[in-house]
């Protein structure tokens, strides 16, 4: 039951873009198509699963047993960019039209907070290794479902007749914020 | 380029909320109040600063391919600073800013500045750039809390207790405080600085 | 730009020293700001004992002590004036809220009624839940003065005294929880 929680939270009610403002770049940057949304969450949610598995035991096996978790923040982002070399390198190596689709995602993901976000997250709400990679998997998803659905609305808005200055970024904003709002129905209901 | 320019070119022509939409997720997150994204604005400043001027230091001690990587390393290490020295003296601007402190590290806005200016400029161009955008951010942060505050509470916090004013009682547009009104709140601004800087250049 | 060769050894020499230099820098400051970290902390919850519990001249920190309530684990902070026991602070919490933790620190009187109730934690929706603040609205005032023996710990909704704040009931609920939680640890524990 905890878990569906977990889930249901992260997907929803706590969206990680919409509610938590994680990962905002990508969500603007890359998801005027809904195929490139597509691949961008495929990355994501690759790395951001094996992330906050080896921050988690990086924390716990590594950082408080020595008592030096005021270096976290700069041995959690070494090891996210360095899982995404790692990621880039295998996949180029064991699946070439992978590496096609998810290639030119990968570099950006690095500076992508969502991945460092969530890792912290996870550790400051003291879970457990399981729930760590559930809170993972989620969170990724919602990272999909806010990417992809943005996509598909702003496919739509490039037919629309918007007003010049609003064009581009500002009305992509107010999109999302009216995104952001429908989002927020899912409030309460965990 | 003389180094006014460079100075002010962070606060409209390359401001990195408005123009550039760099470091998106702090400019959103935090600014429910004025002094909220002044704080966060202040404490990106800070490591912007001084991840130029290390960078600026070592950039020619450092092999091309592991550049990246070192800038990861220097900078955040000055987030971490950052964060204690917060948490020792300014403990309810770090309890408001959460885990955004820690993630000014992924901020694009400070990577970016190490890799494309403090990498090939000399370290005094390197600080002043860094100080430009720094304030610049810093600046558009304040401008956005602002307006949520005024529009979602009715009021407005530069500093508390001493800069502290109340428009208005009751509730206002409690939406502008909310998630949603952040997205809102910034596109219409965005709109404006786009107006002001075609005035201006 | 970059001088030096991009050898294996350059690079992860660079490397090395670079992290090297961080850690080192990293660990003077920790032990630097150690101290005033620990200050800030005590000095926010002094000041919240204080606002809770009628005046005192002892001092409530150097004699906490836990109290074991339903799986969770509660600080007592008994607050004495010269000698004679007034009242008992006691730091609750609980992650019932609307977004998680509040951790808040309930005042008794020494005959058990709330003196006064202060949130030193939450991340309560800004405008609604926030209520739960005495800086936000008189919301949290009506428990002063109540004995929880005969004032229900729980919103009218599920039965109790207690005015949920309009749109937030999660939040309230969430309060009288934590608040509950406290009076329970006070009754098994307090009183010494």
């Amino acid at each position: 039951m905890d878990y569906l929680i977990i889930v249901i939270s992260a997907i929803f009610v706590n969206n990680i873009v919409l509610n938590r403002f994680l990962g905002i770049c990508p969500f603007i940057g890359v998801s005027s198509k809904v195929e490139t949304a597509l691949g961008m969450t495929g990355a994501v949610a690759f790395v951001m699963t094996l992330a906050t598995i080896i921050t988690y035991l990086l924390q716990t096996y590594i950082l408080e047993p020595f008592g030096i978790t005021f270096m976290q923040t700069i041995t959690f982002i070494l090891i996210i960019a360095s899982l995404v070399q790692l990621v880039e390198i295998i996949l180029k190596k064991v699946s070439p039209p992978m590496y096609q689709a998810l290639g030119i995602f990968l570099p950006l993901i690095t500076t992508n907070c969502a991945i460092l976000g969530v890792a912290i997250l996870a550790v400051q709400s003291d879970y457990n290794l399981l729930e760590s990679v559930i809170f993972g998997i989620a969170n990724a998803i919602g990272f999909g479902l806010a990417l992809i659905l943005f996509a598909g609305i702003r496919e739509h808005l490039d037919l629309m007749d918007v007003p010049k200055p609003m064009q581009g970024v500002p009305i992509a904003f107010i999109v999302a914020g009216l995104l952001s709002l429908a989002f927020m129905g899912f409030s309460g209901i965990v | 380029m003389n180094q006014w320019q460079n100075f002010s070119k962070g606060f409209i022509k390359d401001n990195p909320v408005f123009v550039l939409f760099l470091g998106l997720c702090p400019t959103l997150a935090v600014t429910t109040s004025a002094y909220n994204g002044l704080g966060m604005g202040l404490a990106t400043t800070f490591v912007l600063v001084m991840s130029n001027l290390v960078v600026s230091i070592i950039k020619n001690l450092i092999p091309g391919k592991v550049r990246i990587p070192t800038f990861i390393v220097v900078i955040a290490s000055f987030v971490t600073m950052v964060e204690m020295l917060t948490e020792a003296f300014v403990p309810d601007l770090y309890e408001q800013l959460g885990i955004f402190i820690p993630l000014i590290v992924v901020n694009c806005l400070v990577l970016g500045r190490s890799e494309a200016f403090a990498s090939k400029n000399n370290i005094f161009s390197s600080i002043i750039d860094g100080l430009g955008m720094g304030l610049g951010f810093a600046m558009a942060l304040t401008v956005l809390g602002a307006v949520r505050e005024v529009l979602g509470s009715g009021s407005l916090t530069l500093i508390p207790d001493v800069l502290e004013f109340t428009l208005y009682q009751g509730d206002g547009m409690l939406v502008f405080v909310l998630a949603p009104g952040a997205f809102l709140a910034l596109g219409y601004l965005i709109m404006l600085a786009d107006k002001v800087k075609k005035k201006m250049y | 730009m970059a001088n030096k060769e991009s050898t294996f050894t350059n690079m992860v020499l660079t490397l090395f020293l670079v992290t090297l230099a961080a850690a080192t820098t990293l660990g003077f400051i920790y032990e630097l700001t150690k101290e005033p970290i620990a200050e800030a902390k005590l000095r926010k919850k002094n000041i919240a004992i204080q606002k809770v519990v009628p005046d005192f001249t002892n001092e409530p920190n150097a004699e906490a002590y836990d109290v074991a309530v339903e799986g969770d684990t509660l600080t007592l902070y008994p607050a004495r004036k010269d000698g004679k026991l007034v009242g008992t602070a006691v730091a609750a919490f609980t992650e019932k809220g609307y977004s998680g933790l509040i951790r808040v620190m309930v005042g008794f009187n020494a005959n058990g009624t709330i003196n006064n109730i202060s949130v030193l934690q939450h991340q309560e929706t800004p405008g609604l839940g926030d209520k739960i603040e005495k800086g936000k609205s008189d919301w949290s005032r009506q428990f002063n003065g109540k004995n929880p023996e005969d004032f229900q710990l729980q919103v009218r909704k599920d039965g109790g005294d207690v005015d949920a704040i309009t749109a937030a009931t999660i939040s309230s609920r969430a309060y009288c929880d934590a608040v509950e939680k406290a009076y329970k640890a006070f009754q098994k524990g307090g009183l010494q």
